[in-house]
């Protein structure tokens, strides 16, 4: 079964920037051409209705249904916190119904850091509306205007005669509310009872605390139900057979290779979908790895590794290039440029990496199926499994229960239509976990950038001229494309892929700046390398190659980096004052950086082979700001790069809980220095090679940073994304920092012992 | 199939398996413990972790019949939420996780650090648990958990 041989030449063969002839792709404009229907992300309870929000229960509970899950990250908390807020009740009285297809509005799939942005206003105002329906039947129940009735812990009284009064519970616990609310716009732009005046920020009294968060006692216990921990009466174990190489398809399929296994029940084999169902999940594994597959040859192959990726998005036309930003005449200013910069930065596939693996349980019955897992996307995984199944949406019941923490890689959520295929050829509930090679090995990858920009000075030091050129792979697991089994099995995906915008990640005011994106097409096949949202998506190298350049001109022109960039925030306050913050949080001394050519104040810090520096970076995302500052040691024997510190001022609006945004903060931080200093997905020809954590190392507790944190609340602006932001511009900070330390400019992520090593060596500036 | 005698979490056990299957798999199928998790299946991240005659072991790469008679404690031995043992209390007052997939591993390798080492620097703490991976990066908060559960024990 030797693979076919192609050359880079074959793949790279583009004509007047056309891709004519690709084995390895399908055809990307032709695709285009065919439209197709994106899968339907819809369905659930009416919005209008606050029954589809909120329940009382006799005891007072007050049940909350949202379908924006909970990923680990404390949303569920903060979104009862909200709800208490509005209804004046207990947080202990609050309890979440999180991601059931069936008893929830479809508020969309939950990424992009948006769910205390959209979710929570939604969820407010279904809250105030119940305030507001609740205080009318109390009125009429104590015979007092609702203005004069006041509420605390779920009991409405009369004010100043406090014996009159009524419960909540007593009003309508355990009964439907029956109560139309407007409600307009769908999912992320959902309106709901946009008239309902909402409490005072300033008499906030749950919002901006650090409720402890819901779910975290039962998980150090043990009690807590994972996707993982699902089991159902009858429920089989399945495991996914995977091909050894990109591309091929399952030839032949030797069933009586597992028949001496005890407990096999079937080989499941559908289009070039195969699987293994067995009594026991030990059974399914030995089943997996012991069956007999004759693969096909593949028919087409990656780009021979990651630098020949480089070199196929550098040299391939894009399906989309879009222009972001376009202001003055940058070309002119280039040329009249005192100083000209220009750098190419490269930034890698990346893996989400879960520690937990994809896993689900799916029931199918007929034209009825039920599917647990930690879909970021109830709705779209419901309808996929409809699609997939040939049932219709609404026979489809999807339960949410929490998977591993994902940062986008359960967007695209696989294992529940695993699961479907399998439990409909037995006709029993089946559970589906993927094994850590299958995880690392077939998750979505984030996309490598390759980006170059073209920067210039004038004599005084002033930025004239900025041109920023991405190229990068779309999206081509996201959002509304089949999962895997379901491209396994024929369904095309709808998309050629989530093209991106032409944003450079930054917010400076240049006189003369332009943005360029191209997304480069990208196959579409089920495939190790697809693409897929991974946190922060696109945002960490392009803060990377922004500021990075940034710290060069700084330099170039021996001025303080803070400085630097402040010159060009003045229309960007709450940037400038996150960057001032971390600044004087991380006792920031001015001076230009040590690496400058203008002699930039001090010699090199540190001693012996350990050079030290300090690095800043700032960076804007939906509406977050944030500035981090990295201090490093830098051995220069090793190449070695240690992150002692970051410092991180973040403001995100109104902080609804403070200490689950600290959690946050320091989660994205530490997991973008991991990111910015080992990680790379590695590939060949054939497929993905770091298949597992030995090959694919993520930090670890001895390389791990200290986080400082300086919180900007602004409690007259709404809430805003903290999921991600913190993210972003760590990798920039640290590369700055390696710049102040040892005088070497980093333009490839990440920062290994061998690359510095290298870049020391070579004196690279 | 063989009949393997287990003694888990205090309790005498009796499960009817392959003998090659992993523990992971009997702790959370045969026997309904959930705590330890699998994680990689290959020794590598820690989540699955078990103690057994007082030492942090991976419950995913041990065959069941390896691990006849011998003493083993899971996540579910420690505590409950409404009787924690100090360390998931100390983990608990810290907030030290976010999905808490690696949980298991993190407590169960503290507590066997403790035990061994009441009063650990952070140093020590780090080099204890530099094997067990966590992605969401709650690696300070840990830290202080078990700094905290020191500190009260003490």
């Amino acid at each position: 079964m030797a693979p076919h041989s192609i050359s880079r030449r074959d793949f790279l063969k583009t004509t007047g920037g056309l891709v004519v002839s690709f084995n390895l792709f399908e055809p990307v404009l032709s695709l285009l051409a065919q439209g197709g229907t994106p899968l339907s992300n819809a369905g659930g309870l009416s919005p209008d209705q606050l029954d589809s929000w909120l329940a009382v229960a006799p005891d007072g509970t007050v049940s909350v249904f949202t379908s924006k899950v909970d990923l680990g990250t404390g949303t569920g908390t903060a979104l009862g916190q909200i709800v208490a807020e509005e209804l004046d009740v207990l947080i202990s009285k609050i309890n979440m119904e999180i991601g059931d297809t069936t008893r929830t509005v479809d508020q969309g799939r939950t990424s992009a850091s948006r769910t205390l942005e959209r979710a929570g206003p939604q969820m407010r105002q279904a809250a105030a509306a119940a305030r507001q329906e609740l205080l009318k039947r109390a009125s009429a129940s104590l015979g007092a205007p609702a203005g004069q009735l006041t509420v605390a812990d779920g009991v409405v009284s009369v004010a100043g005669d406090s014996a009159k009064n009524i419960s909540y519970a007593a009003l309508v616990g355990g009964k439907p509310f029956d109560t139309k609310v407007a409600a307009s716009g769908e999912q992320w732009d959902l309106k709901v009872a946009p008239e309902v005046k909402p409490k005072d920020p300033k008499d906030y009294k749950v919002v901006g605390t650090s409720v402890p968060r819901f779910d975290l006692p039962p998980k150090f216990t043990g009690e807590f139900t994972y996707a993982h921990d699902v089991r159902v009466p009858g429920m089989l174990h399945g495991r996914v057979v995977r091909p050894p190489v990109v591309n091929s398809k399952p030839a032949s399929v030797d069933e009586a290779s597992v028949r001496n296994i005890p407990g096999v029940v079937k080989v499941v084999q559908q289009g070039s979908f195969v699987g293994v169902v067995a009594e026991t999940e030990w059974a399914a594994i030995r089943a997996a790895r012991a069956l007999k597959v004759t693969w096909s040859a593949p028919p087409g192959r990656f780009p021979a590794g990651p630098d020949a990726m480089y070199d196929y998005l550098q040299n391939t036309r894009g399906f989309s290039e879009r222009v972001g930003v376009d202001n003055g005449n940058v070309a002119a200013a280039l040329t009249q440029a005192a100083k000209r910069f220009e750098a190419t930065y490269r930034w890698p596939f990346q893996m989400h990496g879960m520690i937990g693996p994809s896993c689900a349980v799916a029931d199918v019955q007929g034209d009825k199926a039920t599917v647990w897992s930690g879909s970021q996307a109830p709705f779209i995984t419901r309808n996929g499994i409809a699609r997939l199944l040939g049932i219709r949406e609404e026979n489809v019941h999807f339960i949410y229960r929490e998977g591993s923490g994902c940062f986008g890689r359960l967007e695209p959520d696989d294992a529940p239509e695993d699961a479907a295929l399998m439990s409909r050829a037995v006709g029993r509930p089946v559970r589906v976990q993927w094994m850590r090679e299958d995880e690392h090995g077939w998750e979505p990858k984030g996309p490598p950038q390759l980006i170059t920009i073209r920067s210039g000075l004038d004599g005084q030091g002033n930025v004239t001229a900025w041109d920023y050129a991405e190229r990068t792979l779309p999206w081509t697991d996201a959002r509304l494309s089949p999962m895997l089994a379901s491209r396994q099995t024929g369904i095309r995906p709808d998309e050629n892929g989530f093209a991106i915008g032409g944003g450079d990640g930054i917010p400076y005011a240049f006189a003369n700046r332009k943005t360029t994106a191209a997304s480069i097409p990208w196959m579409t096949n089920p495939n190790p390398l697809r693409t897929a949202n991974l946190r922060a998506p696109y945002a960490q190298a392009r803060c990377f190659a922004s500021e990075s350049q940034m710290d060069d001109m700084a330099a170039a022109a021996s001025i303080d980096p803070v400085e630097f960039r402040l010159r060009y925030l003045g229309e960007s306050k709450r940037t400038a004052d996150v960057l001032r913050a971390a600044a004087n949080k991380a006792g920031w001394q001015a001076r230009p950086s040590r690496a400058s050519g203008g002699g930039g104040g001090g010699s090199a810090g540190g001693s012996g082979n350990i050079a030290t520096g300090r690095g800043v970076a700032i960076s804007g995302m939906a509406g977050t700001v944030v500035a981090q500052v990295a201090d490093v040691e830098v051995d220069k024997s090793s190449g070695k790069v240690t992150v002692r510190k970051v410092t991180v001022a973040h403001d995100c609006g109104i902080i609804v809980n403070p200490d689950g945004l600290r959690n946050q903060i320091e989660g994205n931080v530490i997991q973008g220095a991991s990111r910015a200093l080992m990680e790379e997905v590695v590939f060949d020809s054939a497929g993905v090679k770091n298949v597992n954590w030995n090959s694919y190392p993520i930090i670890r507790f001895r390389e791990v940073p200290d986080v400082d944190i300086v919180l900007i609340n602004q409690r007259e602006m709404p809430p805003m994304g903290g999921g991600e932001a913190s993210s972003i511009a760590t990798g920039a900070a640290i590369a700055n920092a390696v710049f102040d330390a040892v005088g070497v400019r980093l333009r490839q992520v990440p920062f290994t012992p061998e690359r510095v090593l290298r870049a020391l060596r070579a004196g690279t500036v | 199939m063989a009949r393997v005698s287990l003694r888990v979490n205090g309790t005498s056990r009796v499960v009817d398996t392959d003998p090659t299957t992993p523990l992971l798999y009997v702790l959370r199928n045969d026997l309904s413990l959930q705590g330890p998790k699998f994680g990689c299946g290959l020794g590598q991240c820690g989540a699955c972790t078990v103690i057994m005659d007082g030492n942090a072991v991976r419950s995913c790469s041990l065959p069941v019949s390896s691990v006849r008679n011998r003493a083993i404690t899971t996540l579910e031995g420690l505590g409950t939420v409404a009787r924690p043992h100090p360390l998931q209390r100390a983990f608990i007052a810290e907030q030290a996780a976010q999905c808490g997939m690696c949980m298991n591993g993190m407590i169960m390798t503290a507590k066997v650090l403790l035990d061994k080492n009441p009063n650990p620097s952070a140093g020590q703490i780090k080099d204890a648990l530099d094997g067990n991976l966590c992605r969401c990066a709650s690696h300070l908060r840990v830290i202080r958990a078990i700094q905290r559960a020191a500190r009260e024990r003490a």
